[in-house]
């Protein structure tokens, strides 16, 4: 017991074996089942709120998008977008995933199931593990494209109660507020916040209705 | 412990002293990052248009240092004087003490610029650059340096040189110290390849969650808990100057850490869509953890029965013990947080930040900050500059942390009622406003704490007159 081999051996590899064995290896078992999708079969799907950031801002997207709202072009946004997701750190302070506790099901949408998370952009997860902010994985369709714009540029014009940074990095001339439009990245970011959870039909409630329903901000 | 003839010094004084300046300086770094990103919660962040400064990277900057910074680097240089005193052997040769310590630094420094620049890893705590794209170890697609593969290197380099003196003494049976500190090499550079390659590569999604779940906790139970508890093993008993209270204590200490401690895991993601078998294995085996730590708590204050006076006079003892009453807290807080009714309410708020400020902070920072106040004088051959700051030192960073750990409690707790009532979110953030401006405040007390002494390390080492010397009376 007190023996370097013994604690080298049975400590440092057996008893670590064996947690990866029943804390990692044993779920990817059990999951192992479920069918993994590629980022080309997402992307064949472009999303129209993808369509609609083409026509808000015609001249950005022609510059950085060049191919037009094709699935090369979507695949391109989605990945730039969950890379800027990744770079700025919002998984810090937003989760993706909605438990089946503390009314979130009705708060955000329908609990969360292993298989939304076999997929291409799950490399690695972004569950995150604290919300300052609201849970995004049902957020599609929850604000519109122009709530987004307005609140990458500044959160507190659109929430006054708002701790999120500004993002004015996600836009071209942003000196320039006047002919401030969104960038490479901007588009990027919006395309992918409105891709997460747009694979859900339905939603009992969403956050703009709930807010409503009880007098909010 | 044979005789045996030193061509060099059995320790090298100098490493140590870099490492501990190092990672004072580090703590720094990470300090000033927690500091700015508590301002962004006031609304008052200095500056919002600055894209390498933007809140979300200082905040990875900050729990990175922290752990990478500041543990890691007082860590390797208190190991650096322990285990060649445990051993009776110096370390594996003179210069790779250097290099490990310049390699270390240039990768504190690469992940600090790659975390600015946007090229963080998607890894809590590991946000440390891997340099290639996820999903992809194309090399024309790589954006940055591999700083995680710079991290493995140097922890097989550690491994190396601190395995050898405990392999070459061949004792029959090692003190306490070397059986964390055998363990938790093997166990770092194992957990740290698991988390940062794994989900980053091959296990997407939920199964991809359990193994980054099992990356944060092993950080903390298989690095950060077995060398802290391998140096207070190695630490309290010379100072009070009297052997563990209890040998057979001791043991199961080590024994059940290794067991239970990374069966923990899963416990990062409780009602997640991983399955609930290992939920529930990690929520069981997290509540096992606490009766170890028991033992362990038990074994150290019973070894100071008899000896509380140096509690108050001795200020490592004191640091070391004020730890162990924080690490008591902070697991007896785990085991009943993990519960997943209480999961229900805590999860995703302040609760678990505060949780984490006591860990990090309150316990291992505790211990590493004695351990730098005890060695300081011996590494630099001065008395302290003066002993007065280093006591403003330990209150005001004692005081902070209590406030800052029950100030986030209580407004975890806030939180979590709000959301589970259905109340609009932005209550949420409305009624944690208060509670963030005492968060920053108890985080400068921290800070201006940690500032003092770095400044008290730098006069001692310059070898400045003691401060506050009794005035010499003319003869």
């Amino acid at each position: 017991m007190e023996r370097f081999s013994t604690v080298f051996l049975v400590a440092g590899v057996v008893f670590f074996g064996f947690s990866v064995w029943v804390m990692a290896w044993l779920p990817i078992t059990s999951l192992q089942g479920i069918p993994h999708t590629s980022l080309d079969v997402i992307s064949e799907k472009v999303s129209p709120e993808f369509a609609q950031l083409a026509e808000m801002f015609p001249d950005s997207f022609k510059k950085y998008y060049p191919a037009g709202v094709t699935p090369a072009s979507f695949e391109k946004a989605l990945r730039r977008g969950r890379d800027t997701y990744v770079a700025e750190a919002c998984w810090h302070c937003h989760s993706q995933f909605i438990r089946p506790v503390s009314n979130e099901a009705i708060r955000f949408g329908p609990v969360s199931q292993a298989g939304e998370y076999q997929n291409d952009l799950e490399f690695p997860h972004l569950f995150g593990t604290r919300r300052v902010g609201p849970d995004l994985i049902r957020e599609n369709g929850v604000h519109t494209n122009d709530w987004h714009v307005a609140h990458f540029w500044n959160p507190q014009d659109v929430v006054p109660t708002s701790v999120m940074p500004r993002y004015p990095w996600f836009f071209d001339n942003a000196n320039d507020p006047e002919n401030a439009t969104l960038n490479e990245r901007g588009i990027a970011i919006i395309t992918y916040v409105q891709w997460l959870g747009s694979w859900v039909k339905s939603y009992p409630a969403t956050l703009y209705n709930l807010d409503a329903a009880n007098g909010g901000v | 412990m044979a005789a045996q003839t030193l061509e060099r010094p059995l320790v090298d004084e100098g490493i140590v002293k870099a490492f501990f300046a190092a990672g004072m300086l580090f703590f720094l770094v990470s300090l000033t990052g927690g500091f700015l990103f508590s301002l962004q919660f006031l609304q008052h962040y200095p500056f919002p248009n600055t894209e390498w400064l933007s809140p979300g990277r200082v905040r990875m900057v900050h729990t990175n240092m922290v752990a990478y910074g500041f543990l890691t680097n007082v860590f390797l240089g208190a190991m650096s004087w322990a285990i060649p005193r445990l051993t009776g052997r110096p370390l594996f040769f003179g210069r790779l003490t250097w290099v490990i310590f310049w390699v270390w630094q240039a990768i504190l420094v690469l992940t600090v610029v790659g975390i600015l620049t946007g090229h963080a890893q998607a890894i809590e705590w590991g946000e440390t650059p891997t340099g290639f794209r996820p999903h992809s170890f194309n090399l024309a697609d790589m954006n940055w340096a591999p700083v995680d593969l710079l991290v493995v290197v140097a922890f097989l380099l550690v491994s190396l040189h601190m395995y050898t003196p405990i392999l070459k003494a061949r004792e029959k049976s090692m003190y306490v110290s070397l059986w964390y500190f055998s363990a938790a090499f093997i166990w770092t550079a194992l957990t740290y390849v698991m988390g940062n390659f794994f989900p980053e590569y091959f296990v997407p999604g939920a199964a991809g969650a359990a193994m980054t779940g099992l990356y944060i906790h092993d950080l903390v139970g298989l690095f950060v808990t077995p060398v802290g508890w391998g140096l207070m093993y190695y630490f309290v008993p010379l100072i009070i100057e009297k052997p563990i209270w209890s040998h057979g204590l001791s043991l199961i200490g080590f024994w059940a850490l290794a067991f239970f401690y990374p069966l923990n895991g899963v416990h990062h993601f409780l009602w997640s869509p991983i399955p609930m078998y290992a939920q529930y294995g990690a929520v069981i085996s997290t509540i096992a953890v606490e009766v170890v730590v028991t033992t362990v708590v038990v074994n150290f204050f019973a070894t100071l029965i008899g000896s509380g006076q140096y509690l108050r006079d001795n200020l490592p003892i004191r640091w070391f013990y004020t730890g162990m009453i924080f690490y008591f807290t902070t697991c007896l807080q785990c085991a009943v947080h993990t519960t997943l009714t209480v999961q229900k309410i805590i999860h995703f708020t302040d609760w678990v930040v505060g949780h984490s400020h006591l860990v990090m902070f309150g316990v291992f920072g505790f211990w590493c900050l004695g351990i730098i106040v005890h060695l300081w004088p011996k590494l630099t051959g001065n008395a302290w500059y003066s002993e007065r700051l280093n006591h403003w030192h330990f209150w005001l960073s004692a005081i902070g942390l209590f406030v800052m750990f029950w100030d986030l409690t209580i407004a975890g707790l806030i939180q979590g009622f709000l959301w589970q009532s259905l109340a609009p979110w932005e209550q949420s953030l409305i009624a944690s406003m208060p509670y963030w401006a005492v968060r920053a405040v108890a985080g400068t007390a921290i800070v201006i704490a940690q500032f003092l002494f770095a400044f008290n390390m730098w006069m001692t080492a310059r070898g400045a007159q003691p401060a506050y010397r009794p005035v010499a009376q003319p003869a």
